[in-house]
């Protein structure tokens, strides 16, 4: 167990929103409610996946909605905290500690807002080692494991439990329906794990893996060295293409931010374009018409100058841009695990073609 | 038509007459701290020059003074921030996420109440009327001379606002509130921090304007005075000193303005190369292209009607590295007739080097004589690199544009750029900010939601309340033309609701 910093936390949010691939949210409000908390004197403490007990009780925890309605009602610490002893109250009894489900974006922030008013700790750990926009998209929906019961909170005293739900897709829907009339947000603690389940099917030290990067893109800036190097030696992972934004299509379709981005090549890659599709993430970069990178493997379009990633709902022309590809978690890459998350999942006829070997 | 155009930047005030849509005459004074002895110095001198006669339309005025105040923490005023939207939000009051000093200065108190609106236009809370008449009985004890009002959503439903800066006029008088659907879009803690950077300089803004006023007053011009805005357009003095966030802009925009005009242009990229300063702009149906992500202003994330510049460290005064191949940032900016080596200085500027180069014919060439001809045309070339590479980050798409070059550091801009299929340079290119400002129209702005209507009616609707905004705020009906029109159709609302956002802008009207 260790205690975080303030600096800890402003270098989870860099990379968090790094590992949300394109999406997952601006972690932006919750830094702002971190940075109050800790100037009240408030810590937060992350506890490692090898720490709890089989038997411990897990929260997980995440906000879904429309980036457009968070713009509005902001993120508020204490709602996601009430999610989770909503769901003490619902179980009858306490969580040993608190994770969240995606690690990308703002939701990686999201158990510290919580662990902060409930002092509890965080876990090391996600159910997704980046961002992705449906609840049976998680190595817990991979795992089969309960996708109920779940709890949902608006600010203004709703509070809405699904106790139970047959499969992980009718709890995306069920749980998205009440999302909607709470007005498009919602604070939820997912369905709780225990510590074995965390263990087993957990995707393990993402909170740390988020801050390091994190540390690695504030060094390197502070340095004036390249920090997407940095990004590289810490993280193993590969630099795929240097270039510039030519164009961006967006259509807004289920709810989803759908598109592609097409890259010219600068440097070493000059002379040849690229094109990645998202849907609210980065899936699949195609070049010369071919998949040459894909979900659940992890692209990631960084500003090629300060190393942050760029959103797929704010990329424009002329950024100058490096996309990198990350290792997914090898829990995605088992057959199962690409039924959930491989291209097929976001309807592209193709296989997955792993950039990293394993 | 006679007008004179003023700009009053960081270095220098630039005057001109324009008359019968000509640049008659323009002059040049450097800016004074009190910022009205140098608009009154640079006024003489022009009438001095020229004949102003009594035939003087109307005189417009740009200044930086306003964002200056905020960026060097002075002349602020403390203001009461009230937000609308509880119980959201209450984790993140408003100043969060402000740099201390400036929250010191302008927080003169915060409160939250319940109230707000949703996404699709429902009710979030019922606006609690009674906490707000507290409130305002609060900040009339405090003595607070000026509020800032946010509500949740309140770009798509501005009543919430509306029903508390009457019960603060009602029960504080001679308050002055800013109400933040006034002021920005989609966005609660950017707008709400523009609202109150706004409200804190509502008392300055008074004064300034009143000066500026004083100072037409005695060269003896009785034509009214208008203030020019961020989006290129003025408002009258007395509507524009309600709202001094609107002009934080205006220098840049100004330039943009005039290079369309002067160059007779409505689509291209503008670069203004100053002393110090790069300001690239893109304009569209002659109009500064706006920005959609936020901006920092003195430290506070903003989002408000600002246009989309990118401005680098590149301009006359730049200093020139010639080992590193670098040119500035730091410029000598307005001792460059003391410290470049062509006026008898040690310091090698871009100025040094396109004089060398033969581009322009200043100073003392022959103490620019030992630079190698090599390295003169490799500083032009990374000069060169500079500019194309912020041209082409202004595109919207791959295609080759046109550049239009103002500004007293235009030189520094070659005639063939990639990307650029031609590059312009107009007559009065030095002074395109002040006659940016004398050329300037009257805008009307809508921004709401309409339900029950087709998309061809819900603009017709919105275009007939923004022309009737742009005749209130002083435009000649007849001359004007929708400049922009954005529809967003809004899901889950029953009725075909959309949110029609619809711009006019037209001729001032003659008196």
């Amino acid at each position: 167990m260790r205690q975080l910093s303030l600096d800890d936390i402003e270098a989870l949010a860099v990379g968090a929103w790094i590992l949300g691939t394109g999406g997952g949210g601006s972690p932006y409000h919750a830094l702002l409610n971190l940075r109050r908390l800790y100037a009240e004197g408030t810590r937060v403490d992350l506890i490692d996946v090898d720490e709890i007990a089989d038997d411990d009780a897990i929260a997980v925890v995440s906000v879904m909605g429309a980036p457009l309605v968070i713009l509005e009602r902001l993120v508020d610490s204490r709602l996601i905290a009430r999610a989770v002893t909503a769901m003490e109250e619902h179980l009858g009894r306490k969580f040993r500690a608190v994770m969240a489900i995606e690690i990308g974006g703002g939701n990686g922030m999201q158990p510290l807002l919580a662990a902060a008013h409930l002092g509890i700790p965080v876990v090391d750990a996600d159910a997704m080692g980046r961002a992705y926009p449906e609840a049976q998209m998680t190595s817990f929906a991979v795992g089969n494991l309960s996708p109920s019961p779940l709890t949902s909170i608006d600010p203004r005293g709703n509070e809405v439990v699904v106790s139970k739900t047959s499969t992980w897709k009718w709890m995306e829907r069920v749980s998205r329906k009440v999302c909607t009339e709470f007005g498009s947000i919602a604070a939820t603690c997912k369905a709780p794990r225990t510590g074995a389940e965390v263990r087993r099917w957990g995707i393990a030290r993402t909170t740390s893996k988020a801050i390091s990067l994190g540390l690695s893109v504030r060094e390197a800036n502070r340095r004036h060295e390249d920090p997407i190097e940095a990004i590289l030696k810490a993280e193993s992972g590969k630099r795929l293409f240097t270039g510039k934004v030519v164009e961006v299509e967006r259509r807004t379709t289920e709810g989803f931010l759908r598109g592609r981005t097409v890259f010219d090549g600068l440097g070493p890659d000059r002379d040849t374009k690229v094109v990645i599709d998202f849907q609210n993430e980065w899936t699949v970069l195609w070049r010369g018409g071919e998949p040459v990178a894909s979900t659940p493997e992890l692209i990631c379009v960084l500003d090629s100058e300060t190393g942050e990633a760029i959103g797929t709902e704010t990329i424009r022309y002329g950024q100058r841009v490096t996309v990198i590809v990350l290792p997914a978690a090898e829990v995605f890459l088992t057959p199962r695990g690409l039924e959930h998350v491989g291209p097929r999942a976001f309807g592209y006829d193709i296989d997955f073609r792993p950039v990293f070997r394993t | 038509m006679k007008r004179i155009g003023i700009d009053v930047g960081g270095t220098n005030t630039d005057v001109v007459l324009v008359a019968d849509g000509k640049v008659a005459h323009g002059v040049k004074a450097p800016t004074t701290s009190d910022v009205t002895s140098g608009i009154v110095s640079a006024i003489e001198t022009l009438a001095a020059e020229v004949d102003l006669g009594q035939g003087v339309d109307a005189v417009m005025v740009g200044t930086t003074h306003f964002i200056n105040a905020v960026v060097q923490r002075r002349s602020l005023n403390k203001v009461a921030a009230i937000r609308i939207a509880l119980p959201a939000t209450g984790g993140l009051p408003p100043f969060t996420g402000w740099p201390a000093d400036l929250a010191e200065l302008a927080n003169g108190g915060v409160w939250q109440i319940e109230g707000g609106h949703d996404y699709d236009g429902r009710r979030f809370m019922p606006l609690d009327v009674e906490a707000a008449r507290r409130i305002a009985r609060e900040i009339r004890d405090r003595g607070l001379k000026c509020a800032a009002v946010t509500a949740m959503f309140s770009p798509l439903d501005a009543s919430d606002e509306e029903a508390i800066a009457d019960i603060l006029r009602d029960a504080c008088p001679g308050i002055s509130v800013t109400c933040s659907h006034r002021i920005g879009g989609i966005g609660l803690l950017e707008r709400e921090n523009a609202a109150i950077l706004n409200a804190s300089l509502i008392e300055l803004a008074g004064e300034t304007i009143e000066a500026f006023d004083r100072a037409k007053s005695r060269i003896g011009v009785t034509a009214p005075l208008f203030v020019t805005q961020n989006d290129g357009t003025v408002a009258e003095a007395a509507r524009a000193v309600a709202y001094p966030i609107y002009s934080f802009a205006s220098g840049p925009t100004n330039s943009m303005r005039g290079a369309a005009y002067l160059s007779g242009l409505e689509e291209a990229i503008v670069v203004d190369v100053g002393g110090t300063t790069s300001d690239f702009g893109h304009l569209r149906l002659g109009f500064p292209r706006e920005a959609n992500a936020a901006v920092h202003v003195g430290g506070v994330r903003t989002l408000f009607r600002m246009p989309d510049l990118i401005s680098i460290g590149l301009g006359g005064g730049s200093l020139v590295d010639t080992t590193a191949n670098r040119i500035g940032p730091v410029s000598v900016g307005y001792r460059l007739t003391k410290e470049a080596l062509v006026f008898g200085g040690s310091t090698l500027t871009a100025t040094d080097v396109a004089v060398a180069a033969g581009l322009l014919d200043l100073g003392d060439r022959s103490r620019v004589a030992h630079l190698p001809a090599v390295t003169v045309r490799t500083v032009l070339a990374r000069a060169t690199e500079m500019v194309e590479e912020q041209v082409d980050r202004m595109k919207v798409d791959a295609g080759d544009v046109t550049l239009i070059a103002v500004g007293g550091g235009a030189f520094l801009v070659p005639d063939a750029l990639r990307g650029v299929a031609r590059v312009v340079r107009v007559e009065h290119g030095g002074c395109a900010n002040a006659v940016g400002a004398a050329i300037a129209q009257v805008s009307g702005e809508v921004d709401q939601v309409f339900q029950g209507k087709t998309r061809a009616e819900a603009i017709a609707a919105a275009r007939e309340l923004a022309d009737q905004r742009a005749a209130e705020a002083g435009a000649r009906r007849d001359s004007l033309v929708m400049v922009e029109a954005e529809d967003t159709p809004i899901a889950y609302l029953p009725g075909n609701a959309m949110r029609v956002r619809v711009r006019v802008v037209g001729d001032i009207q003659a008196r």
